[in-house]
């Protein structure tokens, strides 16, 4: 239940209207390469066309099973997610995932939607006159869009930590979580992602399960994780933590989990989901994703997410192609050093000067400010990293 | 006000995490009047012990276990990779899974369809 009085004193949220009724935070033109056979086709179109944004990758052939299911999923979901006005998808014409059933699956939206096949048109040359000529009618329509207020229940607000050292645990992590319980007590959803980064914390997380069934889900699906990790045969560190957390200060994987699930908050969760599916709750959300960051950032907006929030104790400047990713840091000498990368100073909280509370409040106005267009570093740098996950293994 | 020179998350936690580099020798203060003499340098953000901590014995932080002592850790000294292991994501250890037959063939939860 939202608190009535607070949802009239909502911060107002402007966004563009899509026709399934959700709204996105920017207005991206999307050229989407459904396999990487189209990649050079899709980068020269989004080069051409102002305001395009080109989201390549290494998928779309021999893949079968769940994993053909979750990359069609995640492009799929790339396509619809709310942030994207208009897409134009580019396949070869013999691979796995097609343009045409891509396109397709994206256009249930109403949001308009093309494609171009290169064996279609004749090649890459011809793919990309084509190309361009669609996708500059697709930018001018979306020029004239104007934004508009929006409710709170419309936002889907990611969580994510990369580059971690203990004051991801101390600091930025927590900081996040205040900004996602003030997300969720204005009637939005907040997810929390990186399962592996759950693995010796679930128990604390299992007893914020909104229902018994969900408690029993987020303990099922951290014992299933770690048992296919576990099938590797190998011990996770070096991995995750990784050599730079380690320098950092973290020393066990459980550590290091402990300290990841301050950004959820504190609110009861509300539903486990699939890798790149949407949220079909309100509240805390949790998303099954790897702690690989890109990989787990491009699952969440696959999902729908329209914003996220990053921290990081070591700097990473990693974005996302068509989410704004707000960057937080606990570390003075991060802060210090890599500053040109990060959008919050949370340090302040290492060093005594501020509380996490008072550092969630400055987030929480920031995300506001984001949402409504001011842009994050990972964008005005022009941060767009893409990657999908993978289960098994390519044909 | 002093600067504050390490955290303890929670009063259950056997190791303090250093929010300014320390040094060898170093005696700092805890709560209720009692201090400890560092035995080691202890970098940024990485920890040390704040009381004797046995071969084996769980080490606790944010009042919860983060692994397990592989020597004895005497007061003061540095905790990390050198004399402590996680006990979870172990696949090095795994002879058999502990579930059989938990590994699901969908991979990465529900289908939102």
């Amino acid at each position: 239940m939202v608190d009535q009085e607070v949802a009239t004193k909502s911060p107002v949220l402007r966004g563009y209207r899509r026709p399934d009724g959700t709204f996105g935070v920017r207005n991206h033109l999307l050229i989407l390469s459904s396999v990487v056979c189209a990649n050079r086709a899709t980068e020269m179109i989004a080069q051409a066309v102002p305001g395009a944004v080109a989201v390549t990758h290494q998928h779309g052939c021999s893949v079968i099973g769940p994993d053909m299911e979750m990359v069609r999923r995640t492009l799929a979901g790339t396509g619809k997610n709310p942030n994207c006005g208009a897409v134009l998808v580019l396949g070869l014409g013999c691979e796995t995932i097609d343009a045409p059933g891509l396109a397709e699956e994206i256009a249930t939206t109403g949001k308009p939607v093309d494609y171009v096949s290169i064996q279609e048109v004749g090649g890459t040359a011809r793919a990309i006159e084509v190309g361009i000529e669609k996708a500059r009618n697709m930018a001018e329509m979306l020029a004239a869009m104007e934004r508009e207020p929006f409710s709170w229940d419309k936002l889907i607000f990611g969580t994510e930590c990369g580059g971690s050292d203990t004051t991801s645990g101390l600091a930025s992590n927590p900081v996040v979580g205040v900004a996602a319980d003030l997300v969720v007590q204005h009637g939005g959803t907040a997810i929390l992602s990186e399962t592996p980064e759950i693995i010796g914390a679930e128990h604390l997380l299992a007893k914020r399960g909104r229902t018994p069934e969900l408690s029993q889900a987020i303990l099922d699906l951290i014992r299933e994780v770690e048992n296919r990790y576990l099938s590797m045969g190998v011990d996770f560190r070096g991995g995750n933590p990784s050599p730079g957390n380690i320098a950092g200060g973290l020393t066990t994987l459980e550590e290091k989990s402990l300290g990841a699930i301050h950004k959820g908050g504190t609110t009861p969760v509300n539903e486990v989901i699939g890798y790149a599916c949407r949220p079909t709750q309100r509240g805390l959300v949790l998303m099954d994703t790897p702690g690989n960051d890109v990989e787990s950032m491009t699952g969440m907006a696959a999902g729908g997410c329209q914003i996220m929030a990053f921290t990081t104790g070591r700097g990473t400047p990693t974005g996302n192609p068509i989410c704004p990713v707000i960057k937080v840091t606990g570390n003075p000498e991060t802060w210090n050093r890599m500053g040109g990368d990060m959008d919050l100073n949370a340090s302040t909280i290492i060093t005594g000067t501020e509380t996490i509370e008072e550092v969630g409040a400055r987030l929480f106005q920031l995300i506001v400010e984001v949402v409504n267009g001011r842009l994050t570093k990972a964008e005005s740098l022009g941060h767009r990293e893409f990657g999908i996950t993978r289960l098994g293994m390519s044909l | 006000m002093a600067v504050r020179k390490f955290i303890i998350m929670d009063p259950k936690d056997n190791v303090a995490t250093a929010i300014t580099s320390l040094h060898k020798g170093e005696a700092v203060e805890l709560a209720g009047g009692k201090s400890l003499v560092l035995k080691d340098d202890i970098v940024f953000g990485h920890k040390f012990a704040l009381c004797d901590i046995a071969a084996g014995e769980e080490v606790i932080k944010y009042g919860q276990p983060i692994g397990r002592a592989t020597q004895p850790i005497p007061v003061g000294a540095h905790v990390h990779v050198h004399n402590v292991e996680g006990q979870r994501g172990r696949g090095d250890r795994v002879e058999s899974l502990p579930h059989p037959g938990a590994v699901s063939s969908q991979g990465h939860g529900c289908c939102c369809g």
